[in-house]
């Protein structure tokens, strides 16, 4: 490990992704994710790596269609209102069985909506915003660290099951600066891509065809139960949560990104009034880590889903509870984040229930 | 854990000054965390950012109970001045904000940093002398590690000024 | 006995699925030939647009990516920026290139990306039946102009070739036809000069190949050849726009 340096999460993104070997960044400008592209614009034409500003969302992301294709390590990076223009090339790639790494640092909505930060692209990426039976994995880092950490682990689950990996964090976790420690050398899954990879055959093996199109009833069915068990093997492989205090909790919030750490000083609030609140935070979005609240559910009070958005999660929350206990949602919008104070409140309410 | 909210026009260089105390904060050996507020605008406007040092691990990178707020204009002051906690400390430049907090609880630090600044002969040192006066006040960093800090950020070709700026960060401590 | 015509190595053995009298055969067998004759199959990707030949990736022997609707060139612009040492082409119609994928091949030849383009231009919409084309002449029938394309409610056919070659980075454009076996001969050459193009990395080059619809355009294949001569050739001039003095 290196020295500790302070850094934007944008710039963290950029370093840890040329740090996983990425050499291949396309993507268009978009507030707040900005500094991404800055630092890959320098850096790529430093190192000879490849940084093209895309005419489009929709270029940037079929050209990381071209360039998966061709078997390298390929990303993009957008803010919500560009990732849903995107979605048409993420479902092809996600048909086509491409690796590549998308990263989404959030913003309110809907429409133009607002350049704050926001949590209401969990719909659009977990719950799959383009057309078709998928699922892309979907990592929630929740600080610049942990922004570093889960961006070199993408690149790998996305070479390693050949499927698009999100990155999402709201947009606080772009622009924030926290102390972040390199490693020399990162743990970089090494796959051979030659086996499908279009990359010119040189007259040595039959010629490789990258598609999303099976126009048979029974082929396409074929295509999708395999993609169906390659799913099943990431929700068995990939799942990824922190429970912290859950031990004997009252009261279980939940939360992803920048908000779970709001939380975490709730429940230092909470226990100066004899609360014990644990937390439940995903960081993997999909898979959700629908166990870790199964567990829990005849232990506690009550469930609190905290979210910058009017409620998406909290549907993967009440999922995975399955009506076993109640689970109370509290969410801000249009840039606002929810406050220490009006949490604590929530929790004050479910912890006077009778149990 | 010192929660230190600095705001102001953009341009004044609010966001640097939180930085120089991040990047302090870590040659401390501390955890800490820097958070802009980002808006549509370039230049002008408002800036603010939250800057938290801390001996133990940083929650949530938003200050919702301030134990200092540096302001460089009157709207900052109206907008954050309740963010303060009881104890608290504001420290304001008092060449730009004309009205004096309306909190009896806190210690107010009013300093004509501007001016002063001026009289440095850079108009930029405002920022400075400010920060002089939090670093005096609250024991957020060290003042050593500050100049540590400066060295690291600065360019090579800026670290000329930086016993000047050192002169100014002991005048706002002392003013 | 001496071989004096087969069938190129460039494509495979899987037989075509289109229509009677459709020129896509035609023009694929001259793209395979000029892979044979440059002997780049190995080291070459196609990329499959969406349209009738949504996979000609079963026909072409080299390694295929399909794409989706118009991205063709901005799938090759990520093929290429990673394989700078391979030959990188789309095959495109008139809908898939000159509608919903006109920012993409623009830009692609605005930013001189070292790509060639094979443009199919018959007028028409071939593979969701017969609907206007951006490329659909002045009074055509189509299953969207069931009254013929009228400039004041449908606006005017575009000429890409004209608007490609204005841009710096379009270094090699020319239209030609598969019309007779002359213009076939000239069209092969002319694909032929845009891949070279692009081996001496001199920037991007289109070859636009008017072509015939007979299902689409109701017409038998001899009369649909008759009807392309007559009123395409008229509104699309054959010839080289630009790159014809190349040195390759």
């Amino acid at each position: 490990m290196g020295e500790k340096l302070l850094m934007k999460g944008n710039e963290v993104i950029a370093e840890a992704a040329l740090r996983a070997g990425c050499r291949h960044y396309f993507g268009y400008p978009i507030t707040p994710q900005t500094e991404v592209a800055h630092y890959m614009a320098k850096k790529m034409e430093q190192i000879g790596g490849v940084f093209v500003q895309a005419e489009s969302e929709v270029a940037a992301i079929n050209m990381v269609y071209g360039a998966a294709s061709a078997g390298v390590r390929a990303m993009t990076s957008s803010s919500s209102p560009g990732i849903s223009l995107k979605q048409e090339g993420i479902s092809y790639s996600a048909g086509a069985e491409l690796p590549m790494v998308i990263i989404d640092i959030v913003r309110c909505g809907p429409g133009l909506g607002g350049i704050l930060p926001a949590q209401c692209d969990y719909f659009q990426m977990v719950k799959g915003g383009g057309h078709g039976d998928y699922n892309l994995t979907v990592l929630a880092p929740c600080s610049v660290q942990e922004m570093y950490e889960v961006v070199v682990g993408a690149f790998n689950i996305a070479d390693r099951y050949r499927t698009p990996v999100v990155v999402m964090g709201d947009g606080y976790l772009g622009q924030m600066m926290e102390a972040v420690e390199f490693r020399d050398e990162e743990p970089i899954a090494k796959i051979d891509k030659s086996s499908w990879a279009a990359c010119g055959h040189k007259m040595e093996r039959e010629h490789n065809t990258i598609t999303s199109i099976y126009i048979e009833a029974d082929v396409l069915e074929a295509h999708n139960n395999k993609l169906q068990a390659k799913y099943r093997e990431i929700e068995k492989n990939e799942t990824r949560v922190e429970e912290f205090n859950c031990e004997g909790a009252d009261v279980i919030v939940t939360a992803y990104g920048t908000v779970a750490r709001i939380v975490k000083n709730v429940i230092k609030d909470a226990e100066k009034e004899g609360i014990k609140v644990g937390l439940i935070r995903p960081i993997t979005l999909w898979p959700f880590p629908s166990e870790s609240y199964a567990k829990y559910a005849d232990k506690v009070k009550g469930f609190l889903c905290v979210e910058m958005s009017t409620g998406q999660m909290v549907e993967d929350v009440r999922l995975a509870v399955n009506g076993r206990n109640t689970v109370d949602f509290y969410g801000r919008t249009g840039g606002n984040v929810p406050s220490q104070s009006a949490i604590l409140e929530e929790v004050r309410k479910i912890a006077a229930k009778k149990k | 854990m010192q929660q230190v909210i600095l705001a102001g026009f953009g341009g004044q260089g609010i966001l640097s000054m939180g930085k120089f105390i991040a990047y302090s904060g870590l040659e401390e050996g501390k955890n800490v965390s820097w958070l802009p507020s980002y808006g549509p605008e370039m230049r002008g406007g408002t800036a603010n950012c939250n800057v938290i040092v801390a001996e133990e691990e940083v929650g949530s990178p938003i200050i919702s109970k301030a134990s200092a707020l540096i302001v460089m204009n009157q709207p900052s002051l109206e907008k954050f001045e309740d963010y303060v906690e009881e104890g608290g400390v504001i420290i304001l430049d008092s060449s730009l904000v004309p009205v004096m907090p309306k909190r009896k609880d806190v210690k107010v630090f009013a300093i004509p940093a501007t001016t002063k600044a001026y009289e440095f002969g850079n108009a930029t040192f405002a920022g400075i002398i400010l920060l002089g006066k939090l670093i005096e006040e609250t024991k957020i960093v060290a003042p050593e590690n500050f100049e540590k800090a400066l060295y690291k950020i600065l360019p090579p070709k800026k670290h000329g000024l930086i016993p000047a700026e050192m002169e100014a960060l002991k005048f706002g401590a002392e003013f | 006995m001496a071989i004096v015509f087969q069938k190129p190595h460039g494509l495979t053995d899987k037989a075509f699925h289109y229509c009677p009298g459709c020129t896509h055969g035609i023009i694929h067998r001259l793209v395979a030939e000029v892979l044979d004759e440059l002997g780049i199959e190995g080291d070459t990707v196609g990329v499959s647009p969406v349209g009738c030949t949504y996979n000609n990736y079963e026909y072409f022997n080299c390694d295929m990516v399909q794409a989706a609707h118009g991205r063709a060139p901005a799938v090759a612009t990520g093929l290429k920026r990673s394989l700078p040492g391979k030959t990188v082409f789309t095959y495109q119609g008139d809908g898939d290139l000159a509608a919903i994928g006109t920012a993409e091949i623009v830009h692609a030849a605005t930013r001189g990306e070292k790509i060639t383009t094979v443009f199919v231009n018959n007028a028409i919409y071939g593979m969701t039946s017969g609907q206007m084309a951006p490329t659909t002449l002045v009074g055509q029938t189509t299953t969207t102009t069931p009254f013929g394309r009228k400039p004041e409610l449908h606006g005017y056919p575009v000429r890409v070739c004209e608007l490609l070659s204005t841009l710096e980075g379009a270094v090699f454009v020319e239209r030609v036809a598969v019309n007779n076996v002359q213009n076939i001969k000239k069209a092969k050459a002319a694909i032929k000069k845009a891949f070279q193009v692009q081996q001496a990395g001199l920037g991007f080059g289109i070859v636009e190949i008017l072509s015939i619809c007979p299902t689409n355009w109701g017409m038998s294949p001899a009369k649909s050849l008759e009807w392309l001569e007559q009123n395409m050739m008229e509104h699309y001039p054959l010839g080289n726009f630009k790159g014809k003095d190349l040195e390759v």
